[in-house]
């Protein structure tokens, strides 16, 4: 009845234009990859030499920045997740009546830029705002000890940028829970805390891995808040990459220092994925 | 004292519902708060309650081109990101064909990829083809990392269709085309409309791959981040604000609207 055709023909614009910007891209980016500048040439001016050192030259010259990615993005997920996971369960079990504008709220502070957002907390953490001085007078950090400008206060601004992204999954997982299966465990005698070990977290395990990735993936690629929340000290993959490109015009570089963080990110989504048992994610 | 810890006890977890949501609003209200700051100096610090921004929100030089440009790149990337990923989102929801996980597989590779590294490579492919940065590879831009949020967005609104309200119409003699126009696309509308809310925002508020493929246009968080240093004017707070209580209001109208339908 239905032709064999249609969806197909449903499928073309859209896959054409992914091949087109989104593949041809990457192959065009591994190719500059491997590019050498041309002696005598002008900056930004390569030539295609496949010279796959560059990768070994790139990753050398940046592995601080590199694991720095990965630490601070851990970290921020990890955060997040323990700070949206309460904050998801809340909404699903207490919610009520106000359950949608809970979930509305998640979602507002997404409409004030977060460009915005983190400069805000840029200067109610800085030394003009009055968080700074409160504390030093109650003596709980030193008279030298800053907020802004280090690695806590931007593993912190990851944290609070991608908070929405972690609730609403978990948020969606833990919603569909029927809170009968948590009185049935309760019958059979399970207090609080095995209740949540053995019938809630196993059966929020899809939102807790959507909302990990959806957190981690963006925060490993992320140079706004390391250069708005840090210092030089602080500087992430995202912001060398940044650099490489418009302040050095070191091409070949910067693609494969992109390229490096692909292939991580992929191999460790892959890795926690099948770890985590759950296969259908789109 | 006992009352008030058992109290306390049943209440934890809304107690902290409440702590949490002060967490993610104190830079919104932060922000809307500088909004009224007498920002002729500097508006790093507190200097004074004024209207004046709210009375002329395009006072910042170029801010409010920014903004226009934001709006239009917004709008354009939700069009072409919603037409073209609602049809993704038919094909594989309602057929069965030849090389389905290969796309699944290109959908979801876009949002496994930093955006970073889709602005970069990109840029690198309008390098090669000689094609300046500027409005329109900023739209291509955001039309590819919206591409796959609206997929997820309408296929999951069609996964959760009830089949046998489609095979109703066919048997009231609907052909296949009636059926589609009058029962699957007005049940599949709200998860479109949903889908086109995302795009916008995520096109709205998005930096990394703008900052890559734009060249010399400003957008709104482009006009932010770069006058970050010297302390952003009081007008971007005013618009970011404005934005809020926007989106807050559509929200909210359409919430109301949706469950009044519900009702009648």
């Amino acid at each position: 009845m239905k032709k064999i055709s249609t969806p197909y023909l449903l499928l073309l614009p859209g896959m054409g234009f992914l091949f087109t910007f989104f593949l041809l891209p990457l192959f065009n980016l591994a190719q500059t990859s491997t590019q050498t500048p041309i002696s005598g040439g002008d900056t930004g001016q390569n030539e295609q030499t496949w010279r796959f050192g560059n990768y070994v030259d790139a990753f050398v010259a940046n592995k601080e920045q590199f694991s720095r990615s990965f630490i601070y993005a851990t970290i921020a997920t990890i955060l997040a997740l323990a700070i949206a996971y309460p904050l998801a369960y809340a909404i699903a079990f207490k919610g009520g009546k106000l359950k949608n504008f809970m979930l509305v709220l998640v979602v507002a502070p997404f409409f004030t830029s977060f460009l915005l957002r983190t400069i805000a907390w840029k200067q109610i953490l800085g030394e003009e705002g009055f968080v700074v001085p409160t504390l030093r007078s109650l003596g709980i950090i030193s008279q030298s000890t800053t907020l802004t400008s280090s690695a806590f206060a931007v593993v912190a601004g990851m944290t609070y940028n991608f908070l929405p992204f972690m609730t609403l999954p978990l948020y969606a997982s833990i919603d569909r829970i029927d809170p009968r299966t948590l009185e049935a465990s309760g019958d059979l005698y399970a207090n609080g805390f095995t209740t949540f070990r053995k019938v809630t977290l196993p059966l929020s395990m899809p939102g807790v891995v959507a909302g990990t990735l959806l957190t981690f993936i963006p925060a490993a690629g992320d140079y706004v808040n390391a250069s708005i929340l840090g210092s030089p000290q602080t500087k992430m993959l995202g912001n060398v990459i940044e650099s490489r490109y418009f302040k050095i015009v070191d091409y070949p570089t910067a693609a494969a220092l992109s390229f490096t963080l692909m292939a991580a990110i992929l191999i460790l989504v892959t890795i926690y994925v099948r770890k985590a048992g759950t296969e259908e994610l789109v | 004292m006992r009352t008030v810890s058992r109290w306390f006890q049943r209440n934890l977890i809304r107690i902290y519902a409440v702590v949490a949501f002060t967490y993610l609003f104190i830079p919104v209200a932060y922000t809307f708060a500088f909004s009224f700051n007498d920002s002729r100096k500097s508006n790093l610090v507190w200097q004074g309650f004024t209207f004046a921004n709210w009375q002329n929100p395009c006072g910042a030089p170029e801010v409010c081109s920014a903004l226009g440009n934001s709006i239009k790149i917004g709008f354009l990337a939700t069009l072409f990101s919603t037409i073209l990923g609602t049809m993704i989102a038919f094909a594989l929801g309602r057929y069965n064909f030849k090389g389905r996980s290969t796309t699944n597989l290109l959908i979801f590779l876009p949002m496994a990829t930093p955006e970073i590294v889709l602005g970069a490579s990109l840029l690198s492919l309008f390098l090669v083809f000689k094609i300046n940065p500027g409005f329109w590879p900023t739209v291509i831009a955001h039309v590819l990392f919206c591409i796959s949020f609206v997929v997820v967005t309408v296929k999951a609104r069609i996964a959760s269709l009830d089949p046998r309200l489609e095979q109703a119409a066919m048997d009231l003699y609907a052909n296949e085309r009636e059926t589609f126009r009058r029962v699957t696309l007005p049940l599949v509308a709200p998860g479109i409309a949903a889908a086109a809310l995302l795009a916008f925002s995520l096109s709205f508020d998005d930096f990394i791959i703008t900052n890559f493929n734009s060249g010399t246009m400003t957008t709104f968080p482009k006009f932010v981040y770069t006058s970050a240093a010297r302390g952003i004017p009081a007008q971007a707070n005013v618009i970011g604000s404005s934005m809020f209580f926007l989106a807050l209001a559509i929200v909210i109208i359409g919430q109301f609207v949706g469950r009044k339908r519900k009702v009648s």
